[in-house]
C-alpha cells in the first residue's frame, strides 16, 4: 500500500531543499542558468517582483506555457506562484504537475480574507509569514513549507531580516515558556494552542523556513543563513543583476558555506552591480507586498 | 565511531540525529579536510545536481572518490544514491561513480506522485516505513551487488561492498534500522575493498 500527498511527503520535499537556493525564473533559458548554477529548485513566474512593482497592474499566475517550458527545461523541482486564495490557479498548477505551489503575496491577492485550504491538495504549498502567528495559520491550513516574507522586489534585505528575526525570537520564547503560559501566548499571537505545543516540544518550527524578499547579494544570502534560515529564495536579485550566471553561482556557494567569510569575500569580488534596490521609506504601506495576506 | 554527513545541501540534520541516536559520533562535512579520520560517510537526500555543483566548487570530487576507494563505507539516500552510482540513466557522466549500479532520476514521477510505503527489506524483520520524494531507482545492478529491497518491481535498496544506497529517505521517519545496518557495515573490520565493488573509471 502506498499513500501520496501525506504531510511527511509534502514537508519532506522541503526538507530536501535545505541549505539551498530557490531562484525566480521567467523562462526556460533562465531556468537552465539557475540549474547549472546549483539552484535546488526554480520558481516559475511571469514577471520577477521588481518588474511587478515597476509595471503595476494585476499580477497573476504565469501563463501555463511558461511554466510548462520551465518544467521541460530542468530536472530540478519546479515551483510556481498562485494568487492568495485563488483555488482555481492552484488547482491548475497541481493538474500541470508543478512540484510546489507558492501561495504568494507577490501576486495580487484573489481573496483578501481567506487563504487556500492547502490540506485539500496533493501538491505541497509554501507560504509567506512575518511572525509565528502567521506561520501557525498557514501551517494550520496545510502549508508544508514557510518563507519569511521580507519585501519582494526591493533588493533591500531589511524586511527579510526583520521577519526572520521576529519568527525565530518568537520560537525561542515559546520554547522557553512554561506550559501553563502557552494558551495566553496562543491568544496573543493568533496561533493555535496545539501548534505552540508542537513548537515547544520540537524546539523549532515543524516545517522548513526559508528566507525571502530582498536578497540581492551573496552576503545577503549568507546573512539569512546566519540568522537561522533553512535556505533562501532569490527573486529579482539574480536576473536583475548584470551578470546573472555569476551572481547565481556565488549566491549558491555563499548559502552553502555561509560562515566561510574568506570564501564569500572571494565570491563577491568583481560580480558587477547588484540590482539597484529600493529604500523602504519610499514604499508606502499600500505598496508593500508583505501586507497582503494575514 | 565517527560518521560524516556531507553537508553541502539537503537533509543533513536528520542524518546527524540518526547517527547520534545509534550511538555514533556525527561529523558535518563541508570541505575535503573534514573527511580525515572518518570511519564512514553519509550522502544525504537533497538535490543531486546542486550537490554536485557544490562538490566541484569545493574541490571535493576527488577526495570523495578517494575516500570510497579506500574502502570506507558510504551510505547514500536518494540524491546520495545518485551521487554513488556508476551510471545515471540519460546522462553522460556520473558523479562519484563508485557503486556498480545504474540509476534513473525522478523515476517515480514528480512531487505529486511522491509517496510513503512500507517495505520488506532483506535482513530487517518487520516492514520499514519509507518516504519516496521525486525518488530515483536502481535500473541495473552489477553481479556483485546485493539487492536488499524491491518495490513495485524496482530496486530501491542495495548494498555493494562498502556501499549502501537507497531510493527513499530513512532519515525522515525516525526509524534508525537502516542507519544501524550501515553502522554495522562500518564496524565490520573484515570488510575489505575488492576491485569488483567499483566500476571502471
Amino acid at each position: 500500500m502506498s499513500e501520496k500527498g501525506t504531510d511527511r511527503v509534502k514537508r519532506g520535499m522541503a526538507e530536501m531543499q535545505k541549505g539551498g537556493v530557490i531562484m525566480d525564473v521567467v523562462n526556460a533559458e533562465q531556468a537552465k542558468i539557475a540549474e547549472a548554477a546549483g539552484a535546488t529548485a526554480v520558481m516559475a513566474l511571469e514577471r520577477v517582483p521588481s518588474d511587478i512593482r515597476k509595471e503595476g497592474g494585476v499580477a497573476r499566475m504565469a501563463d501555463p506555457r511558461i511554466t510548462e517550458e520551465v518544467m521541460n527545461a530542468v530536472s530540478i523541482p519546479v515551483m510556481a506562484k498562485a494568487r492568495i486564495g485563488h483555488i482555481t490557479e492552484a488547482r491548475i498548477l497541481e493538474a500541470m504537475g508543478v512540484d510546489y505551489i507558492d501561495e504568494s503575496e507577490v501576486l495580487t491577492p484573489a481573496d483578501e480574507e481567506f487563504h487556500l485550504l492547502k490540506n485539500d491538495y496533493t501538491v505541497p504549498f509554501v507560504c509567506g509569514c512575518r511572525n509565528i502567528g502567521e506561520a501557525a495559520r498557514r501551517i494550520g491550513e496545510g502549508a508544508s513549507m514557510l518563507r519569511t516574507k521580507g519585501e519582494p522586489g526591493t533588493g533591500n534585505i531589511v524586511e527579510a531580516v526583520r521577519h526572520l528575526r521576529q519568527v525565530n525570537s518568537e520560537v525561542r520564547n515559546i520554547v522557553a515558556m512554561g506550559e501553563d503560559e502557552l494558551m495566553t501566548a496562543a491568544r496573543d499571537l493568533g496561533a493555535s494552542y496545539e501548534f505552540l505545543k508542537e513548537v515547544k516540544n520540537l524546539g523549532r518550527l515543524p516545517v522548513v523556513n526559508f528566507a525571502a524578499g530582498g536578497i540581492a547579494t551573496p552576503a545577503d544570502a549568507a546573512l539569512m543563513m546566519e540568522l537561522g534560515a533553512d535556505g533562501v529564495f532569490v527573486g529579482s536579485g539574480i536576473f536583475k543583476s548584470e551578470q546573472p550566471e555569476r551572481f547565481a553561482r556565488a549566491i549558491v556557494e555563499a548559502t552553502a558555506h555561509y560562515q566561510d567569510y574568506a570564501l564569500i569575500a572571494k565570491l563577491s569580488k568583481n560580480l558587477g552591480p547588484a540590482m539597484k534596490g529600493l529604500e523602504m521609506a519610499t514604499i508606502g504601506t499600500a505598496d508593500r507586498m508583505q501586507e497582503r495576506g494575514w | 565511531m565517527k560518521i560524516g554527513v556531507l553537508a553541502l545541501q539537503g537533509a543533513v540534520r536528520e542524518h546527524v540525529q540518526a547517527i547520534q541516536a545509534c550511538g555514533a559520533q556525527a561529523v558535518v562535512v563541508k570541505k575535503a579536510a573534514d573527511l580525515a579520520e572518518l570511519d564512514g560517510l553519509v550522502l544525504p537526500g537533497g538535490e543531486s545536481t546542486a550537490m554536485r555543483r557544490l562538490i566541484d566548487r569545493a574541490d571535493m570530487l576527488e577526495p570523495l572518490k578517494q575516500f570510497a576507494y579506500a574502502g570506507k563505507p558510504v551510505f547514500g539516500t536518494c540524491a546520495g544514491l545518485v551521487l554513488l552510482a556508476s551510471k545515471i540513466d540519460g546522462q553522460e557522466d556520473a558523479h562519484l561513480g563508485v557503486m556498480d549500479i545504474t540509476v534513473a532520476r525522478n523515476s517515480f514521477g514528480r512531487q505529486v506522485d511522491s509517496f510513503e510505503a512500507d517495505l520488506d527489506i532483506k535482513g530487517i524483520e518487520t516492514p520499514f516505513p519509507a518516504v519516496f520524494i521525486r525518488a530515483p531507482h536502481i535500473v541495473n545492478a552489477g553481479t556483485r551487488v546485493d539487492v536488499l529491497c524491491e518495490y513495485d518491481g524496482r530496486i530501491v535498496l542495495a548494498k555493494s561492498g562498502p556501499f549502501l544506497g537507497c531510493s527513499f529517505h530513512p532519515e525522515l521517519t525516525g526509524d534508525h534500522r537502516l542507519m544501524k545496518l550501515f553502522l554495522d557495515m562500518v564496524e565490520d573490520e573484515a570488510l575489505l575493498p575488492t576491485e569488483a565493488h567499483y566500476s571502471k573509471i
